[in-house]
């Protein structure tokens, strides 16, 4: 099965990080990408900018709304996911508990959907 | 003389469980295997009446149920959401041995109590797919209306099946680390049912006994020294049960209960459960629990208890568990061991503590030992207090007894 792991963390949390404590981690998470990719686990990735990077766009008749930052402010924001290649949850949430910002921050594990066929 | 369908109707008792395990895990599915059960029981009513019952029911009902599921299938196979099972299982049917249906037992306990699925579902589905209850039953043990049960029921399905939470039996490295999620559902189910039988309402079925009933499979498949403990340590507390209430309803607290009361046979066997538990290191908190409920058990009367052994046995349990609550009974023993006053020096230490400001049973603690030391205002504030805080029912009406005794004898 498919499984998308969403890493979420307080950007503060990594704002108060020394830059040696930054370089440590993501080398620790390009280490755990080797062993994910190494097992077969991984599918692909992607680690994201900062939150104040983003930006939102919704449809509402027809018109293009194009707002600054997310769409909801949360305690915790989006940093990155993972798309794990896993035989069923208990592997996709071993997997998932390996990925480094768990320590710190939280890690949703979701399956994927398979859109339906085109008619 | 007993018909067919009453041993069919004995059989469906004693095997459906085993039988539906095996199902699931055969055909992939809890909704396809539950249906494909009931149709196997339905062909064993029709045919055993006249071909005769087979030296292997169980296996039968396995057999059976296998091929309705595969047929169901086949039927379904257009709607698309059980097609891609049906490769594996068209492979050629093998009997279960008896340890494949054992381990499907478990398989199933811990499918149930999966920690991905929330708590209260844990409870409603170990109840309805292991205990074999019905959704009306199982809201009524848990005070639910049936429609909100079954929607637990299959939301919880759902996710079992969308989000792949296996079925299967943890590896033994893993086992640290997923049995005592299972440990904890039975223990809330065997509490459920505790507390229940101290309301208002009337439950027709005992979750307290049913709590021990899983528990006795579990330690028949999983010899687990914590397995034995919480096993112990329920039996301890259900002996009692016919000494908790007087005929009113009224509580009694331990000090004052019967003991020609307390059920000998199972208090025998929860201490041969201990044993059987101590036996195999480390000894967890489950153990240490049922061993404090032992010193109560062996205790030919409330004066004899060994508060000695109580008060080594909760730091023992501080020591694994470090929570306001332990620290609180741990408080309490120490009074009954030395005196009142020395185990209110330790509440007062705790009143502090966020956790107690709400607590019931805190302050009742307090009150009760400010009784015994003969502090008749500060016991009376305390109960006061702790009467503000728990709901109507047994509990209330006895701190107000206390309270109303205090009250006369000034």
């Amino acid at each position: 099965m498919k499984y998308v792991a969403l890493v979420y963390y307080q950007e503060s949390i990594i704002n108060a990080m020394t830059e040696q404590e930054w370089h440590d981690l993501n080398q620790e998470c390009v280490a755990g990408v080797e062993r994910l990719t190494n097992q077969g686990n991984y599918v692909t990735g992607q680690a994201l900018q900062p939150i104040d990077t983003a930006t939102t766009v919704r449809v509402r008749d027809d018109e293009v709304l194009i707002s600054d930052g997310p769409f909801a402010e949360t305690k915790e924001q989006l940093a990155g996911f993972y798309l794990l290649e896993a035989r069923d949850l208990n592997e996709a949430l071993h997997l998932a508990s390996r990925i480094p910002p768990a320590r710190f921050g939280s890690i949703e594990v979701r399956p994927v959907r398979e859109l339906p066929p085109r008619d | 003389m007993i018909t067919d369908d009453q041993r069919i109707g004995q059989i469906y008792r004693q095997q459906s469980r085993l039988v539906l395990s095996t199902l699931i895990r055969l055909l992939g599915d809890f909704a396809l295997a539950e249906e494909a059960m009931q149709e196997a029981f339905a062909a064993a009513l029709r045919q055993w009446p006249d071909k005769g019952r087979p030296d292997n029911p169980t296996g039968w009902l396995i057999r059976t149920g296998h091929r309705r599921g595969v047929d169901q299938i086949r039927r379904k196979q257009t709607a698309h959401r059980y097609s891609h099972l049906l490769p594996s299982l068209e492979e050629a049917f093998s009997e279960p041995s008896e340890q494949t249906i054992e381990d499907d037992q478990l398989r199933l306990l811990f499918t149930c109590c999966h920690p991905a699925l929330p708590l209260e579902a844990r409870v409603a589905l170990t109840l309805r797919e292991m205990c074999g209850l019905t959704t009306e039953q199982v809201a009524s043990g848990l005070l639910q209306k049936p429609a909100t049960l079954a929607q637990w029921i299959v939301r919880a399905k759902k996710k079992i099946r969308l989000a792949g939470i296996p079925y299967e039996i943890p590896e033994a490295s893993e086992l640290p680390e997923r049995l005592p999620g299972v440990l904890r559902v039975i223990y809330l189910v065997f509490n459920e049912g505790y507390s229940r039988s101290d309301g208002e309402q009337v439950v027709d079925v005992s979750l307290s006994a049913e709590a021990i009933r899983l528990a006795e499979v579990l330690a028949g498949l999983l010899p687990e020294g914590e397995v034995y403990g919480l096993l112990a340590l329920m039996q301890l507390h259900h002996s009692r049960r016919h000494a908790r209430q007087d005929i009113a309803g009224e509580l009694v607290t331990l000090e004052d209960q019967s003991r020609a009361l307390w059920d000998q046979p199972m208090i025998q066997s929860g201490l041969g459960w201990l044993e059987a538990a101590l036996a195999l290191t480390p000894t967890g908190p489950y153990t240490l629990q049922a061993s404090i409920a032992a010193v109560h058990a062996q205790a030919p009367s409330a004066g004899v208890t060994d508060w000695g052994r109580i008060v080594r046995l909760y730091e023992a349990l501080y020591r694994q568990q470090p929570s306001p609550v332990i620290a609180l009974n741990r408080a309490v023993a120490l009074a009954m061991r030395d005196t009142p006053a020395d185990g209110l020096r330790l509440l007062d230490a705790l009143v502090s503590h966020k956790a107690f400001a709400r607590y019931h049973l805190f302050h009742a603690a307090r009150a009760d030992l400010h009784r015994r030391a003969g502090n008749r205002d500060e016991a009376q504030e305390c109960y006061q207090l702790a009467l503000t805080l728990v709901s109507q029912g047994p509990e209330h009406r006895f701190l107000e007894r206390r309270l109303n005794e205090l009250k006369d004898s000034s």
